[in-house]
């Protein structure tokens, strides 16, 4: 079983693995104007790691996926997201800096329906792809912990 | 006895949501809805976000977005922990 599914499954994986990563990271990276966010892009990259798993099986991750890193990048993110929580302590834990500032991401957007200003919103986007490294390599440790894990006693 | 017991038990659960559904409010009606228009009105001038949810997940209730990943942090943790546990003791 440590080899994964079939040749299929393998090949249709490596196909769409790219396609989900490239909307995950989309969903973070737009979270300030379309629905979605850090968690939910951050969601749907880990399901690009669930599908390598599933697909390739524990041994087919040696060397691709390095859950002692993940937890170091999960880290990182939990950190980014608290400093940038404490950039506004000036004023109030989690105010919003950057917005309407005229540096990075402190262009302002006009009010009422608008196509939407990717360089706006202050601290929002950076939140966001703290929030999202977070939760992708989160629910991807996890992931891959717990199939590790399974694996072993079912081959016992 | 235990019939009459579950019928008289049903009709007053019947009853409660009868009661409930005669006094529900119009599909989509807020009960207060002074914070909602605020946050419509000002999200887009103060944070400069045009999805009106993010500006609250992450600035006027970024606490609450902390708590969350303070509960998603201590899952990743537990989960690893219970795993890490179980390996040491296959050896």
């Amino acid at each position: 079983m440590n080899g994964g599914m079939s040749v299929i499954v393998r090949t249709v994986s490596r196909f769409v693995y790219g396609l989900i990563l490239v909307f995950g990271f989309y969903v973070i990276m737009h979270g300030h104007l379309t629905p979605g966010g850090g968690f939910q892009g951050g969601a749907v990259v880990a399901s690009a790691f669930a599908l390598l798993v599933v697909a390739f099986g524990a041994a087919g991750l040696k060397g691709r996926l390095n859950v002692h890193l993940l937890q170091s990048l999960e880290e990182v993110g939990a950190l980014a997201f608290l400093a940038l929580g404490f950039l506004g302590i000036g004023t109030a834990f989690f105010y919003n800096l950057l917005a309407n500032s005229g540096g990075l991401f402190g262009a302002s957007v006009p009010i009422g329906p608008n196509n939407g200003v990717l360089n706006s919103a202050g601290t929002l986007p950076l939140m966001n792809w703290a929030v999202g490294l977070k939760v992708m390599t989160g629910i991807a440790s996890i992931v891959i912990v717990m199939l590790i894990g399974a694996r072993k006693e079912e081959t016992e | 006895m235990r019939k009459a017991v579950l019928f008289v038990a049903f009709l007053f659960v019947g009853a409660f949501f009868l009661l409930a559904a005669s006094s529900i409010r119009p599909f989509g009606a807020p009960t207060v809805s002074a914070m909602d228009d605020y946050f419509i009105a000002h999200a887009q001038g103060e944070v400069a976000a045009n999805n009106v949810v993010t500006a609250i997940v992450f600035d006027y209730r970024g606490f609450d977005t902390l708590g969350e990943a303070t509960v998603l942090f201590a899952a990743v943790v537990g989960v690893l922990t219970l795993f890490r546990k179980l390996r040491e003791d296959e050896r």
